[in-house]
């Protein structure tokens, strides 16, 4: 560990990066990235989380090489993204968003491609890409077309992919979009073993919250091109002290009265009204859930249900950038 | 000998001049004990020449591989150079009787040569959809990503695409002689033309590659190579001789590489050859292949900076 690739604390580090793209003449540009920067420690999995067109996805293609920051500083297991581009390459592996596989090979010729590509012998490549297939549990249809393959099996293919090399950090850019619910767990499961087992550094994009909240040692969520606010998600969910209350209504209208009402309750703080559903911030759960039902009761307002729990993700994402997460991502 | 010797130093000229760098190769950590760029400015050129080639190689055979497994592929690229050779061949075979027309004993073979070249022409100006297909898919990206040069990205193609010209080259000559033109260039006529398909086919899959890291989409790709193929194909004498055309399409014909391989492989297949016509079409044609191959490696630089 102590060659030229050791990466020290950080594995992943990004200062200030700024990016801005051009829309096409007479439309304002579109600012990507202003000024994000987070540190990923090595050996652990980082996740960004955001809505889509935070910014999550060009601070991976800034940091695996293929776009660049218009100022800024970015270095990945101990190469700098700008400077040494070549150095990152051999580093990382990338699994894309959209499946990176080539659907006119077999599974295994996909990953013996990219481990020749890497710099492997083609003995090396061979039993490489063996074990994957075995590990990734899709050694009996690798001998398949990729096309013939279901839309699970190709993902785990991009991953195994990306992890041809043995990479220092993989990036793993909104893994579980389109995946069932099976193929999903697994997933998970797989990423879990990344950093544990094989201590590798990962780092995850989603605008899934559970899968954030599951998968990430720390993470960071990201809003308008900066990080609003980072943390391990227990430090997240812990700064929001108290119960969050949930209650469901009949219909829109009533919400919207029930919501105006809830506020009125003592001890409530933050009240958001989303469809039929209003949710409110308290210190104390249990003694203020009787009061609202019996105040919207009074009212003429049916409750369909009432509800206590901590707070999860999603009221991290409301506090810190003022808005839902359901209602965007 | 010689001949590999230039080739060589072309690529590592040109490989050079797209920043092509060694690379610590962190898999061994071999290059570990050496200062970064101390160890590159020792290997940096043998290692960036034989990791092009080698890169090359695997990205060639990639497609080739998925051309076998879809020959059918290559069976439709033939349908349209069978229609010109065999319809229009018939349609327009008495335009030998106006005065003046120059070349072969009928107009079939006056006709292969230009229908080789369009051939070329039409079917290298597609080898853009390749990249725009892998930019859908996250393939580009995964590459970009990876250490592969980006010149053997484009290479892997041009090797690609100028197989299948052979391909494509030998069956239109075979089904030309099968329909009766005889051809008296023998072998250096087939050699020169089969070169001159290959060099074309670089010429236009690289502008079509180069498009397509521009334009990034199907329908912007398919329109300008629909835009440049027709008049490339009229402002030549691929289909009828240039001393019955007007002044001007001759002086275009003579910056038309279409032009240009379509008279080297007709001189030299018909029998008697003009080499003071044939070497310099060549030369122009090579020159051209070697520029255009570098210049649209370097359009991934655009595509990057526009990510």
């Amino acid at each position: 560990m102590t060659s030229s690739t050791s990466t020290g604390r950080y594995a992943v580090e990004a200062d200030d990066l700024r990016k801005t793209y051009r829309t096409g003449r007479g439309r304002p540009p579109v600012r990507a990235l202003d000024g994000l920067g987070f540190a990923v420690e090595t050996g652990t999995v980082y996740g960004l989380l955001g809505p889509n067109g935070a910014g999550k996805s060009t601070t991976v293609k800034i940091l695996s090489t293929l776009s660049r920051a218009d100022s800024g500083r970015a270095s990945v297991a101990g190469a700098d993204v700008g400077a040494d581009p070549d150095a990152v390459r051999h580093r990382i592996g990338l699994v894309s968003q959209r499946p990176s596989s080539d659907p006119m090979a077999t599974g295994r010729e996909n990953l013996v491609l990219a481990a020749r590509i890497q710099g492997l012998s083609r003995t090396d490549a061979r039993a490489r890409a063996a074990r994957l297939l075995d590990r990734f549990g899709i050694a009996d249809a690798a001998d398949r077309l990729v096309r013939t393959w279901s839309g699970g099996m190709a993902r785990k293919l991009d991953v195994a992919i990306g992890l041809v090399h043995r990479p220092q950090v993989l990036f793993l850019d909104e893994p579980t979009t389109g995946l069932d619910p099976e193929a999903r767990a697994e997933m998970w499961a797989e990423v879990g073993r990344l950093a544990g087992d094989d201590r590798m550094t990962v780092l995850l994009t989603t605008h899934y919250l559970d899968e954030a909240d599951r998968l990430a040692h720390r993470l960071a969520i990201v809003e308008s091109g900066r990080v609003a606010v980072e943390g391990t998600p227990e430090q997240l969910k812990a700064e929001l002290r108290g119960d969050v209350l949930q209650v469901e209504l009949d219909g829109e209208e009533s919400a919207v009265r029930a919501a105006g009402l809830v506020g009125t309750v003592a001890g409530v703080t933050s009240v958001l009204r989303e469809g039929r559903s209003v949710r409110a911030r308290t210190d104390a759960g249990a003694r203020v859930v009787p009061v609202v039902v019996s105040v919207l009761g009074e009212a003429g307002i049916e409750v369909t249900s009432a509800t206590v729990a901590r707070p999860s993700l999603d009221d991290v994402y409301l506090r810190h950038a003022g808005r839902s997460f359901g209602a965007v991502a | 000998m010689a001949v590999l010797r230039s080739w060589r130093s072309l690529r590592s000229r040109v490989s050079g001049a797209l920043g092509a760098r060694a690379f610590p190769p962190s898999l061994d950590g071999s290059a570990a004990t050496l200062p970064r760029h101390l160890a590159q400015s020792v290997q940096a050129r043998p290692r960036a020449v034989t990791t092009l080639l080698t890169h090359s190689s695997y990205l060639s055979m990639r497609s080739i591989r998925a051309l076998v497994r879809q020959p059918v592929f290559l069976v439709i690229t033939l349908v349209q150079p069978m229609v010109w050779l065999l319809l229009f061949g018939a349609l327009f075979r008495s335009v030998m009787r106006i005065p003046g027309f120059a070349g072969g004993a009928s107009f079939l073979e006056f006709l292969t040569p230009g229908v080789v070249a369009m051939t070329a022409l039409f079917s290298a100006m597609w080898a853009g959809t390749v990249f725009i297909d892998d930019m859908q898919r996250g393939v580009m990206d995964r590459l970009l990503a990876s250490p592969v040069r980006r010149g053997a990205m484009m290479n892997g193609t041009l090797v690609y695409q100028s197989l299948t010209s052979v391909v494509q080259t030998v069956i239109v000559l075979v089904v030309a002689v099968l329909a009766g033109a005889r051809f008296h260039g023998g072998v250096v006529g087939v050699v020169v033309t089969l070169a001159c398909a290959c060099l074309l086919t670089v010429v236009c899959a690289a502008l079509s590659n180069a498009i397509a890291l521009m334009a990034r989409q199907q329908e912007a790709l398919i329109g300008i190579s629909q835009f440049l193929s027709l008049p490339m194909t009229f402002l030549s004498s691929a289909i009828m001789d240039p001393s019955l055309a007007p002044g001007w399409i001759r002086d275009c014909a003579r910056f038309n590489p279409l032009d240009w391989a379509v008279v080297a492989s007709r001189e030299t297949l018909l029998g008697s050859p003009d080499w003071s016509a044939v070497w310099p079409r060549l030369a122009a044609l090579a020159a051209l292949a070697a520029v255009m191959a570098a210049a649209a490696t370097r359009t991934f630089g655009s595509y990057q900076r526009s990510t």
